[in-house]
């Protein structure tokens, strides 16, 4: 019964996404964004379901399984204030700077604000690296959740494979309308049953004082989990949000500029909706289901579905998790196949030798290779999901400064872009290496994330280099600064 | 000027918002309150200030030039 619920919520999925291809109006910019008519609800429902992926669901539990309720601190708390800020003073912008420039992707942006080929390609390349991680958590999360709720009668890679295989199918076919509308009902199901897994768990384990007295008092504080510069510097990761494809091509959804309001006032509201259960089932679940070490957290919560919901109820809530990770999924996937057609295919000239049909084609075997380059990392990953998230948000939080001089710093240089980039890539990669394989890895062991030294890095370089290299053409400066005739 | 003068003290309110996320004064304190641990409890309720924060931001500080370019570009 378990399994049929399942499949049939896949198969709703399908038909949502599909069913909008009926709405398609045979152009690129419908395909990729909705032709911009998007409105609050939807916005709020699609920016805050493409957000929370397996990282917030059975990511942030396993941690708090770990961590204990400091991890709500670390990330929901800390988003809650983070991402509507930057939906306000850099979407905002962005949507109107892609609306009068017909704008579909971050690259095309970045490209022409500083009249640069090399450093437009430069950052697509760290763009698709940094995102495959994020794609592999979600991956991984399906897999992971299929194989518990099943008692592994279903392996992780089916699990796995048939997420790639939901969001590729409905992708192509509905384009953003389709994403938007599969993300708003995925975000809905995830929400409430989000609340029906919590009170149904919790009353199960006897009610929520009984439960909270079976864990261990330390997970209750921050106590000496975690660190106070920890928790300071973490609020540089939520900040990867302004940097993330799939965000920058929701806010370009946007119908105006006056749609975005109900995502700023709501998107704290959400967090705290989703993450407080989460967190918390990873905290109670402590106390219940012992041992599980590392990345093996990861399944605490699918866990006590098993455990305390076993049956129809299992089914809908392994769907909820399902409806987390693929709604974060679809949007990474068009993202991706939006950035390789516009920004390789079409401005490298190959649109000259290719039919548009066969643009799109190429799209999209893109985005089918780079899902099955996932697809095999997540069969011999075995890391943390949470963590490996935090890598990926380290390096999009990174670039954050190069998005904040192109829209606000007037003097700021190609040259000090790329030097903004190149220096993300090499910090990214020394910290990576260093602190790969050491679980809870902090500068020095001072508690300091790395994120914290790779986004100054990356300012200081920004600003020094622009500040010693020729600033852009005035004519430039123009197209993005001078207010509008 | 009135509302120029609103807007900066709602940026200042973000800044305050940052340095009371660091909810030291909880650090070790597994109290319950409302039935959950006084910690989380806090965090909840810092959610709800940011936002009232930003219904705030977005009724007094907003970028209306993004509008005023919006209907100049539908004319």
């Amino acid at each position: 019964m378990t399994v049929f619920i399942i499949f049939t919520y896949l198969a709703l999925v399908l038909i949502v996404g599909t069913v909008s291809h009926r709405f398609f109006r045979g152009t690129g910019e419908d395909y990729f964004v909705a032709s911009r008519t998007i409105g609050p609800f939807v916005l709020l429902m699609s920016l805050f379901g493409t957000n929370m992926t397996a990282f917030a669901i059975l990511g942030a539990s396993g941690e708090a399984y770990h961590k204990g309720i400091g991890v709500f601190a670390l990330m929901g708390s800390s988003s809650a204030l983070i991402i509507p800020s930057i939906f306000f003073f850099v979407g905002t912008r962005l949507w109107a700077i892609g609306k009068r420039h017909g704008y579909l992707t971050q690259v095309q942006y970045i490209r022409e604000r500083w009249n640069s080929d090399n450093l437009g390609l430069l950052l697509f390349v760290v763009l698709v690296a940094l995102v495959v991680p994020y794609l592999l958590i979600g991956v991984m999360g399906g897999g992971q959740t299929l194989a518990v709720i099943t008692d592994g009668q279903i392996p992780k890679w089916v699990g796995g494979l048939l997420v790639c295989a939901v969001v590729v199918i409905y992708v192509c076919f509905g384009g953003m309308r389709g994403t938007v509308w599969a993300n708003t009902l995925q975000t809905l199901a995830f929400m409430t049953l989000g609340a029906v897994t919590f009170f149904t768990i919790v009353g199960k384990m006897g009610g929520l004082s009984n439960a909270i007295a079976r864990v261990d008092r330390d997970l209750l504080m921050h106590a000496d989990r975690i660190r106070p510069l920890e928790l300071m510097t973490y609020i540089f990761i939520p900040v990867a949000v302004g940097m993330f494809p799939h965000i920058f091509m929701h806010w370009l959804t946007a119908k105006s500029a006056r749609t975005f309001r109900y995502p700023i006032i709501f998107y704290p509201v959400c967090i705290a909706v989703v993450w407080i259960p989460s967190v918390l089932l990873g905290v109670l679940g402590s106390g219940d289901i012992t041992g599980l070490e590392g990345a093996q957290a990861n399944t605490i919560l699918v866990q006590l579905i098993s455990r305390y919901a076993p049956g129809i109820l299992a089914g809908f809530l392994a769907a909820g998790v399902f409806a987390a990770i693929m709604s974060s999924l679809d949007s990474q996937t068009l993202a991706i196949g939006s950035m390789f057609t516009h920004d390789i295919v079409r401005h490298y000239g190959f649109h000259n030798q290719m039919s548009e049909k066969h643009q799109v084609l190429v799209g999209r075997l893109f985005v089918v290779g780079l899902l099955a380059v996932t697809y095999v990392l997540s069969l011999i990953s075995n890391r943390s999901i949470f963590k490996l998230a935090v890598w990926s948000f380290t390096g999009f939080a990174s670039l954050f400064p190069v998005l904040l001089a192109a829209l606000f710093w007037k003097r700021s240089s190609k040259h000090g872009a790329f030097a903004s980039i190149v220096s993300v890539v090499v910090l990214w990669t020394f910290f990576f290496l260093r602190g790969w394989q050491t679980p809870g890895y902090t500068i020095g062991d001072t508690g300091i994330m790395p994120v914290t030294v790779v986004f100054a890095a990356s300012a200081i370089a920004m600003v020094i280099v622009s500040l010693l290299t020729k600033p852009p053409e005035v004519n430039t400066l123009r197209k993005f600064f001078a207010a509008p005739s | 000027m009135k509302n120029s003068r609103i807007r900066w003290i709602l940026y200042l309110a973000l800044i305050a918002l940052y340095l009371l996320h660091k909810d030291f004064w909880f650090w070790r304190n597994p109290t319950l309150m409302f039935g959950l641990p006084v910690g989380l409890v806090y965090h909840i309720a810092f959610c709800v200030v940011v936002a009232v924060i930003m219904a705030l931001l977005v009724k007094y500080a907003w970028p209306s030039q993004l509008e005023i370019e919006e209907d100049d570009s539908v004319d």
